[in-house]
């Protein structure tokens, strides 16, 4: 190929419809995670710090980065439901009230995370950036699995810089054309990819979260009770674990939450996640009903 | 020792011109027209799986007639380019105008220093926030580029085609009113193409974000018929 402002490859070299093996050939320093995983955090770790800002004695001290906290993903019989607390911590400190952390990934998917934020962020961004360029390229959509199992990769390539402290752990679910129904994968920090049968909870309040779903969970929810289900999780979550934002009802900052079905992805306007939240407070905290 | 035989570069140039010319016009024809409710794309194209028109980026479309393989590299290119722009900066600062100078170098270089041209005609479309606001490039063979306003036809029959529609064009028309149109003039003196001849994409101005869908089956039915 001649000289050509446009990126041309010989075809061994060819990225094919893979963005991120695009991005490789050509930027390698815009890849998420470039330089995390060498001076930075090598120079963190010869003084004792870890990137949660916690010396390995107890100290505060160090380099604070914000963290996002809990997330959920709960089935119901038509699609999927995906909330997320809005709060992010740097140490002690709140670094973020107002964070999103669930996104759509494309029109019929979505990706929640928790862990380091910035590299989240990123690989979100990445994320959504690799499954447009596929379909456009190919001119056809991944395969529900296809896309998580691109995430699967993702998470893995940051494996470096988690080993210093910046974990990613995202929820990806979606509903899947080919079988008419939803599905939710979780990761860890290796890549691994997991899909869960009804709900998947991930983040620092996981574990309050994961427990208020399962004592609620039914198999022939509808969508509105899985919303009520999922919001109701965060709250339990916030009740228990300081680094999960509860409702604010000062600021008025509420859930992220998205529901995803066969008319696609789908995020509730504020006023509906602040309408639900209200109704939702005189909930057992106060003597109130569960349901 | 032999000699070449000397060919003055008028006459190379010519050659090449004329090589490409000759094969882009066995090509059948594709229009794209800016109306009120976005930027229409309609080609004639029987093939369900080729596609002559495709997606780019959030506003910015891009049809090709010519040699397929040809048009597809260069569609390939485009959207790495555009996708690569809008992850390095903003999705906002990818635009059609860049992307037509970036085909209109690729192919006068290829067409300058290469055996041989590219046998492909190109239309990169951008819908803007109002009709004014629309962007049509029209690049040839050599990296030859117009500034269309309105529509555009290329192909094999360009010449009757945009004749066709410089009489009836209207900016104003609905979306079904230009896809009858479209369909008439690409099947001339035969009579309007039917759903199953026409490939169909539109940049849809009400949307946000990705504004290119394409338009088939029942809703293309639906939209003919009306």
């Amino acid at each position: 190929m001649t000289d050509s402002p446009l990126p041309f490859f010989a075809p061994t070299l060819d990225p094919g419809p893979s963005f991120l093996d695009l991005l490789r050939r050509v930027q390698p320093e815009a890849l998420p995670g470039a330089g995390l995983d060498l001076g930075l955090a090598g120079g963190m770790r010869a003084a004792g710090m870890r990137a949660d800002g916690l010396r390995a004695g107890g100290a505060y001290d160090g380099l604070e980065i914000p963290h996002a906290t809990t997330v959920v993903a709960v089935r119901f019989g038509a699609g999927v439901v995906m909330a997320g607390d809005r709060r992010a911590t740097a140490g002690y400190s709140i670094a973020g009230r107002r964070m999103e952390k669930v996104q759509p990934a494309d029109d019929y998917s979505g990706v929640a995370i928790a862990g380091s934020a910035g590299p989240a962020i990123d690989m979100i961004r990445l994320f959504q950036t690799q499954l447009e360029h596929y379909e456009k390229v190919q001119g056809a959509q991944l395969s529900l699995e296809g896309k998580a199992n691109q995430l699967a990769q993702m998470v893995r390539a940051n494996l470096p810089a988690a080993m210093q402290g910046f974990v990613v752990v995202p929820i990806f679910a979606g509903f899947d054309q080919r079988r008419g129904r939803g599905r939710v994968f979780t990761y860890d920090a290796t890549g691994g990819r997991y899909e869960e049968l009804d709900f998947a909870t991930t983040g620092s309040g996981s574990i309050h979260a994961r427990n208020w779903i399962k004592s609620g969970w039914r198999d022939d929810l509808d969508a509105d009770a899985a919303v009520g289900l999922a919001i109701r999780s965060l709250f339990a979550a916030a009740d228990e674990d300081v680094a999960t934002g509860g409702p604010d009802l000062v600021r008025r900052i509420f859930p992220t939450v998205a529901v995803i079905d066969a008319d696609g992805y789908r995020g509730l306007p504020d006023d509906d996640v602040e309408t639900l939240s209200q109704a939702l407070l005189g909930g057992p905290e106060r003597g109130g009903d569960a349901s | 020792m032999s000699m070449p035989f000397y060919v003055s570069p008028e006459q190379v140039m010519k050659d090449r011109a004329e090589y490409a010319r000759k094969n882009i016009a066995r090509g059948r024809d594709l229009i794209a027209m800016c109306i009120d409710p976005g930027v229409l794309l309609i080609a004639d194209n029987p093939s369900k799986t080729l596609s002559k028109i495709s997606e780019i980026y959030d506003r910015i479309a891009f049809a090709a007639v010519g040699k397929y393989n040809e048009f597809q590299m260069l569609k390939v290119a485009g959207i790495r380019s555009a996708d690569l722009k809008g992850y390095s900066y903003s999705r906002e600062d990818v635009s059609a105008r860049e992307l037509g100078n970036a085909y209109a170098q690729t192919l006068g270089q290829v067409f300058t220093h290469e055996m041989k041209p590219y046998e492909v005609e190109l239309l990169v479309c951008e819908v803007g926030a109002t009709l004014e606001d629309d962007e049509l490039y029209h690049i040839f063979y050599d990296g030859v580029v117009i500034d269309e306003q309105g529509f555009s036809a290329i192909g094999g029959q360009h010449e009757q085609v945009n004749a066709a529609l410089e009489a009836d064009f209207d900016p104003h028309a609905t979306l079904a009113d230009a896809i009858k149109l479209g369909a008439r003039v690409l099947g001339g003196d035969a009579g309007p193409l039917a759903a199953e001849q026409l490939e169909v994409a539109f940049l849809d101005r009400s949307r946000t974000r990705r504004m290119f869908r394409r338009i088939r089956n029942g809703e293309l039915d639906g939209l003919l018929g009306a």
